[in-house]
């Protein structure tokens, strides 16, 4: 169900340095018009509707259409991604509703710190099995090694 | 349009493709990198935060053992893995994965992913390896930890790869990799001691259901166009299994995923005269004995039971979802709160990771609950990562591997100091999101091993860095010598769109490779005038014109899986045997062969020549 931009909404995020949903799209098909100074879907029909760029737009101003091959007119997903957690409103084509909340991160955004407490590596562990940080992330004592054939 | 700038970046170990398998190489790498101050360095052509098959997101792991509480040990999961994929797989790789890939779980979890929990503490089971998660986020918060593991200076987005180098003064081995911009006039060559394939498999290989707006709205993400295997193919490296092609059920036209609907919801597949499809055709397993006589059904014999319904003119196939949550509702005495938990739990599913399928229920005005939705066979998918084996054939892990298997370094492929992960890696499965990342983790740490033991500085071949930048470019030239050839529009006689290219593929692959559009069946003749056509669309490919650098991205992208269609093609055709009914039939060898091919099938390119070789490889079992 590719993108399309609401002109209204969209101001190309003049604020930043690119737009956010050109940055975002895993495929490149949202550009910026220069001469509209908006954005827009260029290929649609190499859109996965992966909705990256949904989420990601400050003036909300993406949305999906259901593709055009097979899918009935009226219907509309739209999602609102908070920090912890994503709200999703779903509109049926029969004007029915329906709202869902799920969380998306227990912890906060860049608290991540790789090898975090592990011990310094060496060359010599470097050519032996296991991977970083098996003490602590494994949950079994020793790594299982099946018998060499 | 001007000559590129050409900007060369020197680092220790080159990561190629930024999803799951990249994300775990970068976080392993880094650590072990740490020892000889080593520099790491990713390349992506979108944006991590959001790229590869898990953009979208997850609503499951589906590879865990659970070791910690005995659910599971490494032996049961290769046990599992060799059924499903009908007696072949690298079982030393499925193993190393298997003992490894808790690890990965336990720590995505400490980084803040949201994993469904019993009242005992233990992740909530979908199936026996699958867990529940909820996975909007889930490869934002792998991409944090890779831009924190390796330092986002060193990460390069929006670059397209297109080939590996290899040394100068040692053609076996590799030199780095060279891509262009996606966003500039600019060339990237990275010279690196190793270099890691982690981009992903191949999709619209296969012409798919929907071809006009629909045309991207697949069931794996379109924009895996099969890089892990076109820039190993054409670098010599030798390739396995690449004709165990994927095929699986789903929901029809969003291509919602239905594990957990059988797995969880216990929801049964009827056709549309209300018979179960599977007590129907049982019988059609003892025809791929011993493996139809084995649980589970393998994924290949249960489409297989689809397809004779659908020729039985017995559709349309319903998942029936009303059955199953009306069952539900009642074991729960249609207590409102937890009917309301379970209508959240079957949402989630698709709104986690297949939205557009959310979005057809909402425009037919579907309620699961009391309407049944369609499921069909998707068209062929060329990938390592589920039940299906494509990709290299790379050396295994130096404790456990046979010695058939083994030569230095884990996951390295046959060309010195290139490694693979993930979708990359062929003749193992099942790795899905987790395991993947855990292979990249694998590769990442061989690299390290390989660069510790390796180090001397690779050699360029500048002339031929020159050469490919010149044919990189080659369709803004298409597009200006072509362009005064008609009026208007995109009909012309000296050149080619990269959808153009890109449909004409499609089809020559549905109609002779048994893609869905055949019914999945093809023969030795009809492959032989399907190679006939794959060579004429290879000698047009040139011919591809790039208006922009859009354009440019998608013509590259065109000859990503023109390697991978052919590779394929050639396989299938190798492949004496019908061994995955329900993935493709050999319509000239319709059965299962055990004495002449329970083995491994290779190919290796030779990209000079043009010439391909394919032999075979022994079957080693490691678990009994």
């Amino acid at each position: 169900m590719p993108t399309y931009v609401n002109p209204d909404k969209c101001d190309g995020c003049k604020a930043l340095d690119r737009p956010a949903c050109m940055y975002i799209c895993p495929n490149d098909l949202m550009t910026l018009d220069r001469s509209l100074g908006k954005a827009w879907n260029q290929e649609p029909d190499m859109c996965w509707e992966c909705y990256a760029c949904v989420k990601t737009c400050p003036q909300g101003a993406i949305a999906m259409r259901g593709y055009g091959d097979v899918v009935p007119l009226g219907a509309s997903l739209t999602p609102l991604r908070g920090t912890d957690s994503i709200m999703w409103t779903v509109k049926f084509r029969n004007a029915q509703m329906k709202r869902f909340k799920f969380p998306i991160r227990t912890t906060p955004w860049g608290s991540i710190e790789p090898h975090h407490d592990l011990p310094p590596a060496t060359v010599e562990d470097a050519g032996k099995p296991g991977l970083c940080g098996q003490a602590r992330y494994l949950g079994v004592d020793a790594l299982p090694a099946a018998a060499k054939r | 349009m001007d000559k590129p700038e050409t900007e060369v970046v020197e680092c220790d170990l080159l990561i190629v493709g930024g999803g799951m398998a990249g994300c775990g190489a970068a976080y392993e790498a880094a650590y072990w990198a740490q020892a000889k101050g080593l520099r790491v360095v990713m390349v992506e052509k979108a944006a991590i935060e959001r790229s590869g098959a898990v953009a979208m997101g997850l609503s499951a792991i589906n590879c865990y053992m659970g070791m910690k509480w005995g659910e599971n040990q490494p032996e049961d999961f290769v046990r599992y893995v060799r059924q499903d994929l009908m007696g072949l797989s690298r079982e030393d790789l499925v193993y190393d994965i298997a003992r490894n890939v808790d690890s990965t779980v336990h720590m995505f979890e400490e980084w803040g992913l949201p994993i469904f929990k019993t009242p005992e503490g233990r992740y909530k089971r979908e199936g026996r390896w699958q867990v529940m998660i909820h996975g909007e986020s889930y490869k934002p918060i792998v991409a944090e930890a890779a831009k924190k593991a390796i330092g986002e200076n060193n990460i390069y987005e929006r670059v397209f790869m297109s080939h590996i180098l290899l040394d100068k003064s040692d053609p076996g081995k590799v030199a780095g990799a060279l891509g262009f911009s996606v966003r500039d006039n600019k060339i990237y060559v990275f010279r690196a001691k190793a270099v890691i394939s982690s981009a992903g498999g191949a999709t619209m290989v296969f012409r798919p259901h929907s071809v006009g707006e629909g045309l991207g709205r697949i069931w794996y993400a379109p924009w895996n166009t099969g890089s892990a295997y076109k820039l190993m193919i054409m670098a010599g490296a030798e390739m396995t299994q690449m004709e165990h092609r994927l095929v699986v059920a789903r929901f029809k036209d969003g291509y919602g995923p239905v594990g957990m609907w059988f797995l969880l919801f216990k929801a049964v597949l009827k056709n549309g005269h209300g018979e179960l499809v599977e007590e129907k055709w049982a019988d059609l397993l003892k025809d791929w004995l011993p493996y139809g006589g084995g649980k589970p059904i393998p994924t290949p014999l249960r489409n297989h039971q689809m397809i004779r319904d659908h020729l039985a003119g017995a559709g349309p196939h319903y998942l029936r979802t009303d059955e199953a949550l009306q069952q539900m509702y009642a074991d729960v005495q249609n207590d409102p709160r937890k009917v309301r938990e379970i209508e959240a739990d079957a949402w989630e599913d698709f709104l986690d990771m297949t939205m557009s399928q959310a979005l057809l229920w909402a425009s037919e005005n579907i309620d699961p609950a009391k309407t049944p939705s369609e499921v069909v066979l998707t068209e062929p998918y060329l990938m390592g990562s589920h039940a299906s084996g494509t990709g290299a054939w790379v050396s295994g892990p130096e404790d456990i591997a046979p010695r058939e298997y083994f030569w230095g370094y884990n996951r390295m492929t046959t060309v010195r100091g290139l490694f693979a992960a993930g979708d990359g890696v062929g003749g193992s499965a099942h790795k899905f999101s987790s395991g993947s990342y855990t292979e990249g983790r694998l590769a990442g740490k061989g690299a390290i091993a390989y660069i510790n033991a390796n180090g001397g500085a690779p050699a360029l071949d500048q002339e031929r860095i020159e050469a490919i930048t010149r044919d990189l470019m080659k369709p803004f030239e298409v597009w200006e010598e072509s362009r005064s050839a008609v009026t208007r529009g995109e009909v012309n006689p000296a050149a080619l769109s990269p959808k153009q290219s890109l449909l004409r593929l499609q089809k020559i692959m549905d109609e002779y490779v048994a893609g869905q559009g055949s019914g999945y069946i093809t023969n030795g003749p009809t492959l032989r005038r399907g190679l006939e056509l794959l060579q004429m669309l290879k000698e047009d490919l040139p011919r591809m014109a790039a208006r922009d650098r859009h354009d440019l991205l998608r013509s590259w992208e065109v000859w990503d899986r023109f390697y991978c269609a052919e590779a394929h093609a050639r396989h299938v055709l190798f492949r004496e045997e019908t061994r995955w009914p329900g993935y493709y039939y050999r319509g000239d060898f319709p059965k299962l062969d055990e004495a002449n091919w329970k083995c491994f099938t290779t190919s290796r390119y030779d990209a000079d020549k043009g010439e391909w070789t394919l032999s075979k490889k022994p079957y080693v079992p490691l678990i009994p």
